[in-house]
């Protein structure tokens, strides 16, 4: 008898976790950004997207709110903000 | 054909004969043998494989985890402490349903460290979900390789197959073994065909995050398959003699059982001491026997219960501990015959042979004099009370 085990991978895409979120969200000011793609790197869901100036922006669908892309913005423009705020 | 070979040198060739694609092993003793000979195999060109050197067991059991996962059958061994560093993923190996064939060499576990034969490191892993046959001589440990690969990969089981020889006594002992020819092997197994592989055209996840709403009918389709394991066994053991004319039941054996009144439960290399004690009783005439447990996992529960419920006393020998409860195969022969309409007036429990302290003629019959006696519970045979202190002084 077999379980449940062996899946389709790829499968992640599916299951939406930003409902996981601590409470805090990113804000994206999109002011003073130069491009330099660090939230991107640091984003450990890998969900901020963005090409150019003040494009970058992060999917709700998976972020954790975790805070590392506020924390490595050179330019101080994302904030962290609670959740439901503007 | 018959050849006198070292255990070790035995099992190495019988698994030359089932060509696994990948060995992956590291050496510890009683162990080293096998994968020596292996490797020397390997080295001459006489089997066709990849001989994965790793820097620990952890590695070991990883690169067989792998390998059957890409749908190549394989092979490892170990012992001891090497068991319990792979401990973590042989719980992985069975989760994940690949059939993965390991030799055990049958050792005590440190601490204090000792290299001798005892059944801690084997019994420990009892629920890791490998099914585990124990062995009794060097024929049947090199018969029970073939019956394992056959077993495991049989696409309704999937499971990996730990065979336990104990260590030096059949590891390094020598014996009058009947090798089987690589014509007679194919026949009984065929190439490895996996149901499900790692495969880029195809891709798949083996072993992902399962939440709690799924994980539970996973566990309850590994317990299921023991089940369904206790079943097949006795089918492939039936084709194995139709092509190796060894005729062996798989699940337990009762050694002059049917008349019995005093028959002691033991597993491993001790069942041939047992043998001839019961021989030389029975000449005086006393009516005694044994009852040898091959199938550790799965627990032929129905056969045992068959096997003993007219038997008025059983001693179980243990060569291990559960320690702070009762002695591992004691406690599960017991719960065999709980709320059962028959069972034996007596059911003592032994523990003997630890860390290699050899099991006499002496010890065995000692424990025939205990069973005419009041029921013994997790009494140490041969143990020597003037090592014992109350202080550490």
């Amino acid at each position: 008898m077999f379980g449940p085990l062996v899946c389709k991978p790829g499968s992640s895409r599916n299951n939406k976790t930003g409902p996981w979120r601590t409470g805090l969200r990113p804000k994206f000011l999109k002011k003073d950004c130069i491009a330099c793609n660090m939230c991107l790197i640091v984003c450990p869901e890998t969900c901020i997207t963005g090409q150019g100036k003040n494009t970058y922006d992060f999917d709700p669908d998976f972020c954790k709110g975790c805070g590392n892309c506020a924390a490595v913005c050179p330019k101080k423009d994302i904030e962290m903000v609670k959740e439901g705020d503007a | 054909m018959k050849e006198f070979l070292e255990g070790s040198k035995a099992i190495a060739e019988i698994v030359k004969l089932c060509k696994p694609g990948v060995i992956s092993a590291y050496p510890i003793t009683p162990q080293t043998h096998i994968v020596e000979g292996l490797a020397q195999i390997v080295a001459d060109g006489k089997l066709n494989a990849q001989f994965v050197n790793v820097e620990s067991e952890h590695s070991a059991a990883s690169t067989v985890l792998g390998s059957v996962a890409c749908g190549v059958r394989s092979y490892t061994a170990t012992s001891s402490q090497g068991l319990f560093y792979m401990a973590e993923v042989l719980y992985n190996i069975a989760g994940m349903r690949l059939p993965v064939i390991m030799t055990t060499a049958a050792r005590a576990i440190s601490a204090p460290i000792n290299i001798w034969n005892d059944h801690q490191d084997v019994v420990s892993l009892r629920d890791s979900g490998w099914i585990q046959f124990h062995a009794e001589d060097i024929q049947e440990a090199v018969d029970l390789h073939l019956i394992a690969y056959r077993l495991g990969e049989d696409k309704s089981i999937m499971l990996p197959v730990m065979v336990c020889i104990d260590g030096f006594v059949l590891t390094h002992g020598v014996e009058n073994v009947n090798m089987p020819s690589q014509e007679e092997v194919d026949k009984f197994l065929p190439p490895y065909n996996a149901p499900y592989k790692l495969d880029v055209t195809n891709p798949m996840t083996l072993g992902p995050l399962v939440d709690p709403d799924f994980y539970t009918e996973t566990r309850f389709a590994l317990n299921e398959t023991h089940r369904e394991a206790l079943e097949l066994i006795p089918k492939i053991i039936l084709e194995f003699f139709k092509v190796f004319g060894r005729n062996y039941n798989g699940l337990i054996e009762g050694y002059q059982i049917k008349d019995a009144e005093r028959v002691i439960v033991a597993m491993g290399s001790v069942c041939g001491t047992i043998k001839e004690v019961v021989d030389e009783l029975r000449k005086k005439g006393k009516k005694v026997g044994l009852l040898k447990i091959t199938s550790l996992r799965p627990f032929p529960v129905a056969h045992i219960y068959e096997a003993l419920k007219n038997i008025p006393k059983v001693a179980v020998i243990d060569r291990a501990l559960s320690l702070g409860s009762f002695a591992p195969l004691a406690g599960e022969i017991r719960a065999v015959f709980f709320g059962k309409p028959k069972k034996p007036k007596i059911i003592s429990s032994f523990i003997v042979g630890l860390g290699g302290r050899d099991i006499t003629k002496e010890s065995i019959k000692e424990i025939f004099r205990l069973l005419t006696g009041k029921e013994k519970q997790g009494e140490f045979i041969d143990l020597k009370p003037e090592l014992l202190r109350e202080s550490y002084e």
